[in-house]
């Protein structure tokens, strides 16, 4: 064996406990940083699998980004006039022509839309009276754009054709309301008409906000309930990847020239606050990291202090200052690999300890379990900074004990 | 390694050595000596002469102030402190007072040390080598024992051995009888008798024992940092120091 690990390795088991503490330390740091991160990266995935799966990838909506640009404006673009108090015309509100924007839209390559009408209404069951989002859908192609159907906890979206006038909603409306499957209930829209409709199917999605307020029904039906024959205010568009829905739902707004939006942008802030936790995380796992390597310095320098003979006597035999400072690297290099090693272990059964736990929590999504997310990279990034810590904690000390001037210590023994 | 017949293999060139301090203090002034191969020497000198100093400064351990040390005919001025460590390990030993053996290591893994260092022989050939030493020093039963095991005299031996690691032509010993009863200092004086006689080493030893230092052929006295008497240099009398 080299001979200056050997004197690394020689020190080290000379000083058992404390290495154990050392390593024990980085174990820990390592350990709950995976766990840690396993926790926070998994809940995010599965908030966001959650949100994709209930939600369409790309909306587009009858809005536009920008005001219609008056004819004065168009004509000089970079004039000197400007046009205030524009009273916008009031218009049937809906997508124009949204058969021929549903073809064109669908020529995109792996694209599949649906057109909805998307409207208030209240509902009221015994008594009780909720505000529920109504969407009307034609039952085949949102079959083809939505996971709805594989959300159904009881009956179908095909029993909206057979009932003559069923409602599907999502489970949390329905306890709002009290009501059961095969229920009657009393359904009004702002336009004042006021429809009975029957309880033919309850959805979970597990987005609390689409369980608790959202309900379907047929276009048709909806179209009359809301007083707006024919009309479509959405389309609703699945895309082959959901995580590039935002390029794709650029190119369609570019098509349409209505406003449409992907998932991810639909649900900007949401996106942002998990930005912001990892940001936390991250700090959090570099402090833990960090403290840690404060128990390697401790063991190195007590080391080097309690060796200033065998520091002196090295050197005087003829060991560069180099070879002195590697001895001591090495010793927290090691201290550092076998903690990591420790730590990956820890940090593995902790992850599925995590991952046994039970809890119920409805806050933006439903858990039943804590989700956690396995990912090489968390150990990676955890060895990283534990490793870079500890030959930096090493390194200190070891800088130290190098430059000892020999005859300091060989005079002062003698 | 081993110098021409009568060249010097180590010399000391008008050394002076100066602690910086707010009282500087002069550890060694002006100092010219000049050492060929197979020399046995004693240093002496009363406590705080510097004799200690002059010898850390010809061991490379020290860097004068003024002057230069030469090993084997090389000027050691100017040698950045790799250099001389590299120096150190090829042509000196030391001894000290205090055996200095790594406590953790046996007597053989002790003697092995400079040599794995130094990484010129093959792994068989430094164990030979070092159980040859060992037991040409009387510690062929005591290999594989860790210093806290010897006595004090078996130590110094131990540690005459790790100063012959790697067969150097000097030997450099501060105070090797310090802390050893008589017989022991009579048997490490005859240790260095023989190898001066037998392998034609060069030995200077610092010793306040004016009686072992007699058994020495050269004797140097230092005085308040200077030498004040050298006999017995093999008809080579104290230079007088080139002008200039």
């Amino acid at each position: 064996m080299n001979l200056i690990v050997d004197i690394a390795l020689t020190h080290l088991r000379g000083r058992l406990r404390q290495s154990v503490v050392a390593m024990a330390g980085i174990a820990t740091g390592v350990g709950f940083s995976i766990g840690m991160a396993a926790l926070m990266e998994g809940s995010q995935q599965d908030f966001v699998d959650t949100l994709i799966d209930a939600t369409p990838h790309i909306v587009i909506k009858d809005e536009f980004r920008e005001p219609r640009k008056q004819p004065v404006d168009q004509l000089n673009p970079d004039g000197a006039v400007a046009l205030r108090g524009v009273k916008p015309k009031e218009e049937l509100r809906g997508i124009r022509n949204a058969r021929a924007r549903l073809a064109e839209v669908e020529k995109l390559p792996g694209v599949t839309a649906a057109p909805i009408l998307r409207g208030q209404v209240v509902m009221r069951f015994g008594g009780k009276d909720i505000a529920a989002s109504l969407i009307g859908i034609e039952v085949g192609r949102e079959k083809k754009v939505s996971s709805i159907e594989d959300d159904m906890r009881s009956g179908s979206l095909d029993a909206l054709y057979r009932v003559a006038n069923g409602v599907v909603m999502g489970n949390g409306l329905a306890d709002r309301l009290g009501a059961r499957m095969g229920d009657t209930l009393t359904v009004s829209s702002p336009a004042g008409t006021i429809l009975k409709m029957k309880v033919v199917g309850l959805f979970h999605t597990g987005v609390v906000g689409i369980d608790n307020a959202e309900s379907y029904a047929l276009l048709k039906k909806v179209q009359v309930l809301q007083n707006r024959p024919n009309v479509i205010n959405q389309i609703r568009i699945r895309v082959p990847d959901a995580r590039r829905a935002r390029p794709v739902a650029k190119r369609i707004e570019n098509l349409v020239g209505y406003r449409s939006e992907s998932w991810d942008e639909a649900n900007e802030g949401f996106l942002e606050i998990l930005v912001i936790r990892n940001i936390i995380m991250y700090t959090v796992v570099g402090a833990i990291l960090m403290v840690a390597s404060f128990g390697i310095f401790n063991v190195i320098s007590t080391m080097t202090h309690e060796k200033t003979r065998d520091i002196a006597i090295l050197k005087s035999l003829g060991f560069r200052e180099a070879h002195i400072r590697r001895i001591f690297v090495i010793e927290s290099l090691c201290l550092g690999l076998l903690g990591c090693a420790l730590g990956w272990l820890l940090g593995w059964a902790l992850t599925g300890i995590l991952a046994a736990i039970e809890i119920d929590v409805r806050s933006l999504t439903e858990m039943k379990r804590l989700p956690v997310l396995f990912s090489v990279w968390h150990y990676a990034i955890a060895t990283a900074f534990a490793l870079t810590a500890a030959v930096f904690a090493g390194w200190l000390p070891a800088r130290r004990a190098a430059r000892l001037d020999p005859v300091d210590i060989v005079r002062g023994a003698a | 390694m081993a110098a021409a017949a009568g060249a010097p293999i180590l010399e000391a060139d008008r050394i002076t050595r100066i602690l910086p301090g707010r009282v500087p203090v002069t550890l060694v002034e002006d100092v010219t000596l000049s050492f060929t191969a197979g020399e046995f020497v004693a240093i002496t000198g009363p406590s705080g002469s510097g004799k200690s100093s002059l010898l850390y400064l010809l061991g490379l351990l020290d860097t004068p102030t003024s002057g230069k040390v030469s090993i084997d005919g090389r000027d050691t001025a100017g040698l950045d402190p790799g250099a001389r460590a590299d120096l150190r390990l090829e042509y000196l030993g030391f001894v000290f007072q205090f055996h200095f053996l790594l406590p953790e290591f046996t007597v053989l893994a002790n003697t092995l040390i400079p040599m794995r260092q130094l990484g010129r022989l093959s792994d068989g050939d430094m164990r030979d080598r070092a159980e040859s030493l060992l037991v040409s020093l009387g510690l062929g039963d005591h290999m594989t024992k860790r210093p806290d095991q010897l006595s004090g005299g078996e130590r110094q031996r131990a540690a005459v051995a790790r100063a012959l690691a790697n067969d150097p032509p000097i030997v450099l010993a501060d105070e090797p009888t310090g802390n050893l009863d008589t017989r022991n200092s009579g048997i490490v004086f005859d240790i260095f008798a023989g190898l001066v006689h037998d392998q034609g080493k060069t030995i200077v030893a610092v010793t306040h024992d004016m009686e072992l230092a007699a058994r020495a052929a050269r004797q140097i006295r230092i005085v308040d940092a200077h030498v004040v008497r050298d006999e017995g240099g093999a008809a080579r009398p104290v230079q007088p120091a080139p002008s200039g």
